[in-house]
């Protein structure tokens, strides 16, 4: 608790003392009124204070006037005990709110914790701690264990297992060493590295997140917006209720219906109607709700730009994949040796040996898939030949031919075609056929898992758009369990296909679009949602895009529309709770049912309910 | 052009009514109040001098909400 906020608890403590005791004394008339005014002045002065400068202001429907007209009233008519409690519950509520609120803002901060405080310049031998905004683009920066990296760089020195949890949610840790590009945010586990920065502290990724997540919530969601307008008119009409109820019901019972007017009790119920006059428990809960589900996705990984992109992300109805790099690794490797003659191991060896002088994506991933050092100097008379392979000699004894059905042809040599999908290289040996190597693009290990998790979170439409051949595209779909795919799409033709999906889906739902973020920009615009994948550290996807998943997991797509929907349905049940309520009370109260005790529930109550269950939208652990 | 002030503020529709009396001040071409982080972004009209039309905000926010603060 702040200064502020343990200055209000003593008076309401203090207050609340007061009234206990004074109830309890057996003293009457203008005695009672003056003990009265002892409690109703501590805790109430400030809110009289603001009321009195709200007049000057002529703002009529501020909260503070009108919580110290439905006291005064209150007191006026005699009912002391009522009038203090209304100004002591109020102030109860508005400490419980800002301490709730204070208390969100820090745990959500907490949860992003991933602002570096300070950075390690080494100078003459020692280690000197500097605001990370002084540092320069390509100085070097040390990171000790345990310390966060504070500016993204490229390690020169060290090695050593980086956490990344707070920017992907990931717990695994993420091994990297000398040459290998780190961005700011992760935390340094066990070794002492070097980093030559490669940006400045305010264009790192640590730095551009945080930005992100705090100007996330000022983008305000269409429940936002419905409420401040319905603040601005739920205010002036309750009032205007009151001042109806406190004068018509009286008048007409005098002169029409011949009774007595029992004006003091048509103007207590018109004062119950002031004290649930004020809208705070609704304006309050809902972006506290859409903070904090912002926040709990954060924790995720899942970096939401707007409130307004969890309302439509709630409603998705039908995704919209990319291939390449969204379902697949986008990198190309080994996934098959089959019909070989020889062992796996010398195949791929002398077809790694033969294209060793390629820089082509295939002959590297022979390379890789090999994986140990290549010994040039094998290899002789290499012969590279445009759009059909290698030929070479090994050891200087073996004539290996490299390369795809052209050139087994070309060799004269009979080939076993592949029944699998994907890139085929062929290798012959010394004129005779000795198998096949499969080169294709792997399916992420969440890929089926993430499709079937999107129909299980109510996702009705999986679509899959690709600029790849249809054979690799059919084949990857129907892995996935996708029923609909385009294939062999131009950037352009991928624009027009979602928006003719636009066109198809329901009312009522949105359409998201999952790419890498890289090339595809147009479409994650042009979607209700754009969500772009594995964006840590690129700048272009999180420019492009609504959502960012941190890594480039699928499986957080169905976990973000989980996120949303919570958000969501607790934003609904805080509108419906609170209006409720608040009408019910309203109702009882003009019938004389409800007085100023059920009032104040409805005011102070309710918010206090409506708060606590918007923090629930933090707690993303199931989901 | 736009820009972000660092705001105090006690309630959630105070600073609504914040948000409102910002943006109906001449000059701005609009305003968002987020309560969460308590920052104002305001967006200013072609050729205004933010400091001077900043000066009326601040004044305009106090007349709707007296317990209020725009840290210029």
């Amino acid at each position: 608790m702040n200064k502020k906020q343990k200055k209000v608890l003593a008076r309401i403590i203090l207050a609340a003392a007061c009234m206990v005791v004074f109830s309890l004394l057996p003293v009457e008339g203008y005695l009672r009124f003056g003990l009265f005014l002892i409690p109703y002045l501590i805790i109430g002065y400030d809110i009289l204070k603001k009321a009195w400068k709200g007049i000057l202001n002529r703002q009529v429907f501020d909260e503070n006037f009108l919580m110290a007209v439905a006291t005064i009233g209150a007191i006026i008519l005699g009912d002391y005990l009522e009038g203090t409690a209304v100004m002591l519950f109020y102030q109860i509520g508005e400490l419980f709110q800002s301490y709730a609120v204070g208390k969100s803002r820090r745990n959500i901060s907490d949860l992003m914790d991933i602002r570096p405080d300070y950075a390690n310049i080494e100078r003459d031998g020692t280690l000197e701690k500097v605001d990370p905004d002084e540092v320069a683009v390509g100085d070097i920066i040390v990171v000790q264990p345990g310390e966060k990296i504070p500016i993204d760089g490229t390690i020169i020195e060290g090695m050593t297992s980086l956490n990344t949890s707070a920017l992907t949610g990931e717990s695994l840790p993420r091994e990297v060493t000398m040459g290998d590009d780190v961005i700011s945010g992760c935390i340094n586990m066990n070794g002492l590295i070097k980093i030559q920065t490669t940006r400045e502290f305010g264009e790192s990724t640590a730095s551009k997140i945080l930005e992100l997540v705090e100007n996330a919530s000022s983008k305000k969601s269409r429940s936002e917006n419905f409420i401040t307008k319905f603040a601005h008119y739920y205010t002036p009409a309750v009032c205007g209720g009151a001042a109806i109820l406190a004068i018509l019901p009286p008048l007409v019972r005098m002169l029409f219906l011949g009774l007595s007017p029992e004006w003091s009790d048509w103007i207590l119920r018109a004062l119950t109607f002031l004290v649930i006059s004020c809208p705070c428990a609704l304006v309050i809960s809902i972006p506290l709700s859409f903070f904090a589900g912002i926040g709990g996705a954060s924790s995720a990984g899942i970096l939401v730009k707007g409130s307004n992109y969890l309302e439509t992300l709630a409603q998705t109805g039908c995704v919209v994949f990319d291939k390449t790099g969204t379902m697949t690794q986008g990198v190309f490797e080994v996934s098959g040796i089959h019909h070989n003659t020889l062992p796996e191991e010398t195949l791929l060896e002398y077809a790694a040996l033969a294209e060793c002088h390629s820089s082509h994506p295939i002959s590297k991933s022979l390379q890789k898939a090999y994986g140990k050092p290549i010994d040039q100097s094998r290899v002789t008379e290499v012969q590279e030949i445009s759009g059909n392979g290698v030929t070479a000699r090994i050891d200087g004894k073996l004539d290996v031919a490299v390369g795809n059905d052209r050139l087994m042809q070309r060799v004269g040599v009979a080939y076993v075609p592949c029944s699998g999908t994907g890139t085929l290289v062929h290798v012959a040996v010394n004129g005779t056929y000795a198998g096949h190597i499969l080169i294709s693009d792997l399916i992420k290990p969440h890929a089926k898992e993430a499709i079937q998790a999107l129909k299980d979170a109510g996702v009705s439409r999986a679509v899959m758009l690709t600029g790849d051949a249809k054979p690799v595209a059919d084949a990857v779909a129907k892995e996935l369990g996708i029923q609909e795919v385009y294939s062999e799409l131009l950037p352009a033709d991928k624009v027009s296909m979602v928006e003719k999906l636009l066109g198809e889906k329901a009312t009522g739902t949105s359409l998201a679009f999952v790419g890498d973020g890289i090339n595809d920009a147009p479409v994650l615009s042009r979607a209700d949602i754009g969500i772009a994948m594995g964006a840590m550290g690129s700048d272009a996807a999180i420019e492009a895009s609504d959502i960012v998943l941190m890594d480039d997991d699928p499986l957080k797509i169905a976990r973000a529309i989980r996120i949303a929907r919570k958000c969501i349905r607790i934003v609904y049940e805080n509108i419906y709770f609170a209006i409720g309520i608040k009408l019910l009370c309203l109702v009882l109260g003009a019938l004389g049912i409800a007085n100023m005790w059920t009032a104040i529930f409805a005011d102070v109550g309710v918010m206090i309910l409506a708060v606590l269950n918007a923090i629930r939208a933090l707690r993303i652990k199931n989901l | 052009m736009k820009k972000t002030y660092k705001i105090d503020v006690d309630c959630a529709n105070c600073a609504n009514k914040m948000e409102e009396a910002a943006k109906k001040t001449a000059g701005v071409k609009d305003a968002t109040v987020n309560f969460m982080t308590l920052k104002m972004i305001v967006e200013f009209e072609e050729s205004q001098d933010p400091k001077s039309v900043m000066q009326n905000v601040l004044k305009n926010c106090k007349k709707v909400e007296d317990d209020c603060e725009i840290y210029l």
